[in-house]
């Protein structure tokens, strides 16, 4: 087996360092050596969406990047949306609009849609439902979701 | 507070990434847990090999041999064991045969593909036709049907089929469980991702042979369940404590996806034989229906699930003849289970297809054939129960069609239709009803209880074994308290289930948490006050903060103080387990749901374009959590209607991953619009009644006779209609 590595990353803004295998999913690296276990998996194969998180400004399955392939980069991680113990809009969003029911993919859809209005501050429902479509869920027929993406949008959260 | 939209109690945690599921929970020492599994449906198992290159005296090691009670899973009927013995008979491919546990996942891994295991194959019966093993079968009887054949206007019969789906809740199953050695007896606890405590601890104590108090069972957070994690997380809590109780250490068994796909239940597979006979007017004169359901090697819940869907196979209609004939058979497959519907939505798929065929046989609108039809207040149902509610289907039938447009777009698209787009378009629906809470005796054997406990710093807590699996009913269960203790949500708890905290309550099923626990909330709720102010603590009227006060008082002075609600039979609810006939349900839930639906008929797919899902479900609690549910179970319908295909090979499902197993994406669905209807009922707190299951039941009829108005005379027989069979049958349709 390989010898580990010295993995440094700066996490929600802090700088971390752990000595993990080169080939240990990021997911894991996260979940496992950093307690960080608001990310979740749900089927390891990147079509679930539950892992997604931010890095390096575009989000991706944490289940499929490799620890070495993150050296050096910059994550985003559920843990990182809230400033202290406020929430972000789009968790006071998905909060008042019932986004989560099990809540086991909102950690990831959160992600995704921060991401989506990062890059489209005013999508459409039709640009909302693209945006997101990386991330199952399998409770909301995603109406909810939807509703509170567009009130962060529009600029009523809550 | 009732009826209004309280927020998700757990929201902020879920929405923060802090809520505990089991995965997250972990100690320094733990082991991880993996299972070896029959890769054959049918044999004898006569021998287990360990290959070579894997340091064994490293791994915790489990068979059959070291279960300390009996090998068998407490259930209605106990015939599955937790490990198939060396000698012992494999019923089907996935079945658990030996347990692994060791500190490193990856070697643990590599250990669990070393194992070869030698099978005498037997014979396997992988098609329900073929089976002759009956696990439970059910006749229903009302009136005389084979008189009424002759003299029938017309007799419309087909056959139609669902087959298997798959819960995919997006936390796959897991457990976590400690087993402390004790002097005399040891002391098992688990905790994990599951629906129904109790169900775990019963298992569990016949497992390892202990009293019920050394049995110790923690729901965590649980990341969806949809019936999924209802009986089969007994095997996983089983499995895990094994290998705590043999290694001496906390282990973790947690599946990834491809073996929760592969080894756990599925929705039953259904064939449907309807015969229908109308007299000229288009009433409804015999209905004869032939059931049967692909129960899977073992019983496990399908005596019940059976049941359910038997008792709903007559539909929301007026019947004078009636004869359900209902069995669920043994195959080599692995076992299927309870999925939200129970049943109904196989036999519901058939009726409310049939319908809309012999709409078309009769020359009727399928509108105006059902209303002809519906059951009103004062008729009784096939079992002989009396409808005591004003139900009104045609008023909540003209409701949905005015929402989706129903006149208007059938006239539009047919119009369309006959240009040579490709695109073809149609509008459908379906009139349904759900039981709600168990069915027959199955509330007053359960006898179920809650309670409410007075807290050190005044606030109460409800004590319920309901799970909290996304459904809401911890928002539910504290507006349902606060309403009857006259506080607000904030000053109500609800307690994690823990067997060693909250009573038996029964399961997280069968729609009936709002409307039977949290009718025992409400009366516990009742009781508590009724202490507070016979023991001199509180007098009515009061303000919160008195309230509040009074709780602390009585704390200080006599402890923790609890009352309890038990779930007793009204006298008006009769039903006979032998005969099928009575009060089947308290009462039902009622919908009209319609679908707008566009097909490509180059590419064959199909698109839900529109979907309206109007119900009465009694009081509604909160009218933002009852959507979502709504939602919820909307696309899970359309999901089984149109994409999610189990493929086997073998008796294995061969798509277990989700790459290829199709559900929904956000992109893939309609905005569902969402309607409630009123109608109070005595049955549930406030009168609400269930709501969980209902969505599951309609959607599939709902967007297949969509597709038929569409594409006009096809067989639409058979859920899902995938592409791949969508074109099989306009092929067939075009010669």
């Amino acid at each position: 087996m390989a010898e580990k590595i010295l993995l440094r990353l700066t996490v929600n803004g802090e700088p971390r360092a752990v000595e993990v295998f080169p080939m240990a999913r990021l997911v894991d690296v996260l979940r496992e050596d950093l307690k960080l276990t608001g990310t979740k998996e749900g089927c390891g194969e990147g079509e679930c969406g539950a892992c997604t998180i931010r890095m390096d400004g575009r989000i991706v399955n944490s289940c499929l990047i490799p620890a070495i392939q993150a050296q050096g980069s910059v994550l985003l991680t559920v843990e990182g949306l809230a400033t202290g113990e406020e929430p972000h809009a789009l968790q006071s969003a998905f909060h008042h609009h019932n986004g989560a029911q099990c809540g086991f993919c909102t950690p990831g859809m959160l992600i995704a849609a921060e991401d989506l209005l990062r890059r489209c501050p005013n999508p459409d429902e039709a640009q909302i439902r693209e945006g997101l479509s990386g991330n199952l869920c399998r409770c909301t027929g995603y109406v909810k979701i939807v509703d509170a993406v567009k009130a962060v949008a529009e600029g009523r959260p809550a | 507070m009732i009826g209004n939209s309280a927020i998700r109690k757990e929201g902020r945690a879920k929405v923060l990434g802090r809520s505990r599921y089991t995965d997250d929970k972990t100690f320094r020492c733990v082991l991880h847990g993996a299972t070896v599994r029959s890769d054959v449906p049918h044999g004898i198992l006569k021998a287990i090999r360990f290959g070579e290159g894997i340091p064994w005296k490293e791994f915790t090691i489990v068979t059959a041999q070291d279960i300390p009670g009996e090998n068998i899973v407490a259930a209605i009927v106990p015939d599955q064991p937790f490990l198939v013995p060396v000698g012992g008979e494999i019923h089907h491919a996935e079945e658990p045969v030996l347990l692994l546990a060791h500190p490193d996942k990856y070697l643990l891994e590599k250990a669990r593909r070393a194992i070869s295991l030698d099978v005498e194959e037997l014979p396997a019966t992988l098609d329900v036709a073929s089976s002759d093993r009956v696990f439970k079968e059910i006749n229903i009887l009302h009136g005389d049907v084979d008189s009424i054949w002759a003299q029938a206007a017309h007799v419309v019969e087909a056959d139609y089929r669902t087959e298997a789906q798959e819960h995919l809740y997006i936390e796959p199953n897991g457990m976590l469980a400690i087993v402390a050695h004790g002097d005399h007896q040891d002391q098992v606890t688990v905790c994990g991702s599951l629906q129904c405590p109790y169900y775990v601890h019963k298992a569990l104590v016949h497992l390892f042979n202990l009293p019920g108090d050394k049995v110790r069972i923690i729901q965590m957070d649980t990341g969806g369940a949809f019936g999924g994690k209802e009986d089969y997380p007994s095997l996983i809590a089983g499995h895990a404590a094994l290998l705590a109780w043999k290694a001496g250490k906390p282990v973790k068994l947690i599946y990834d996806r491809e073996e929760d796909m592969a080894a756990t239940t599925k929705r039953h597979p259904s064939r449907t034989h309807v015969k229908a006979a109308f007299d000229a007017n288009g009433l409804l004169l015999g209905l004869d229906v032939d059931f049967t359901l692909d129960a899977g090697a073992y019983a496990t819940l399908s005596s019940v699930v059976l049941s359910r869907g038997a008792i709903h196979a007559g539909g929301v209609y007026r019947c004078p003849n009636t004869r359900i004939h209902a069995r669920a058979m043994a195959t080599n497959t692995p076992p299927s289970g309870a999925f939200r519907g129970f049943g109904a939505p196989q036999s519901l798929f058939a009726l409310e297809r049939h319908m809309d065929v012999c709409a078309a046989k009769l020359g009727l609108d399928p509108a105006e054939l059902r209303r002809r039809n519906f059951l009103k207040l004062g008729d009784t149902t096939a079992t002989g129960q009396l409808l005591k509610e004003d139900v009104d289907l045609a008023g909540l039938m003209d409701r949905t069609l005015a929402d989706i447009g129903y006149t208007e777009k059938r006239k539009l698209f047919a119009a369309a239709n006959e240009t040579d787009t490709p695109i073809k378009r149609g509008v459908g629906f379906s009139v349904f009803m759900h039981g709600c809470g168990f069915t027959g005796s199955g509330e007053s054997y359960l006898a179920s209880v809650a309670g409410v406990e007075g807290l050190a710093d005044g606030r109460v807590a409800v004590l319920a074994a309901s799970t909290e699996i996304g459904q809401g009913k911890d928002t539910v269960f504290s507006q349902i308290a606060a309403q009857a203790l006259k506080i607000p949500m904030d000053m109500v708890e609800v307690a994690q289930p823990d067997t060693k905290v909250v009573p038996d309550s029964g399961p997280t099923v069968a729609s009936r948490s709002t409307m039977v626990v949290g009718h025992l909330v409400e009366d516990a709720a009742y009781a508590f006050k009724q202490a507070l102010i016979q023991q001199g603590f509180l007098t009515e009227p009061y303000a919160p903060e008195v309230f509040r006060e009074a709780v602390k008082r009585s704390h200080a002075r006599l402890g923790s103080m609890k009352c309890y609600a038990q779930y007793h039979n009204p006298p008006h609810i009769v039903w006979d387990d032998k005969t099928y006939q009575g009060d089947a349900y308290p009462t039902f839930s009622w919908a009209c749901y319609a679908a707008e639906v566009a097909v490509d008929t180059v590419t064959y797919e199909v698109k839900v374009e529109d979907f309206v899902a109007n119900q009465e479900v009694g009081r509604v609690i909160n009218p933002v959590l009852a959507a979502g549910q709504i939602e919820g179970g909307v696309a899970q319908g359309i999901g089984w209607a149109l994409w999610e295909n189990v493929e086997w090979k073998h008796g294995r499902m061969a798509n277990n991953q989700m790459t290829n197993y199709i559900i929904p994406t956000s992109m893939d669905l309609p905005r569902i619009r969402v309607g409630f209807l009123e109608n109070p009922h005595p049955a549930g707190p406030s009168g609400a009644k269930g709501l969980g299951e209902l969505p599951m039941d309609g959607p599939a009829p709902a967007t297949l006779n969509a597709l038929q108005n569409a594409l006009g005379p096809l067989r639409l027989d058979e859920v899902p209609m995938t592409p791949e069979r969508l074109m099989d049958r306009m092929e067939v349709a075009r010669g």
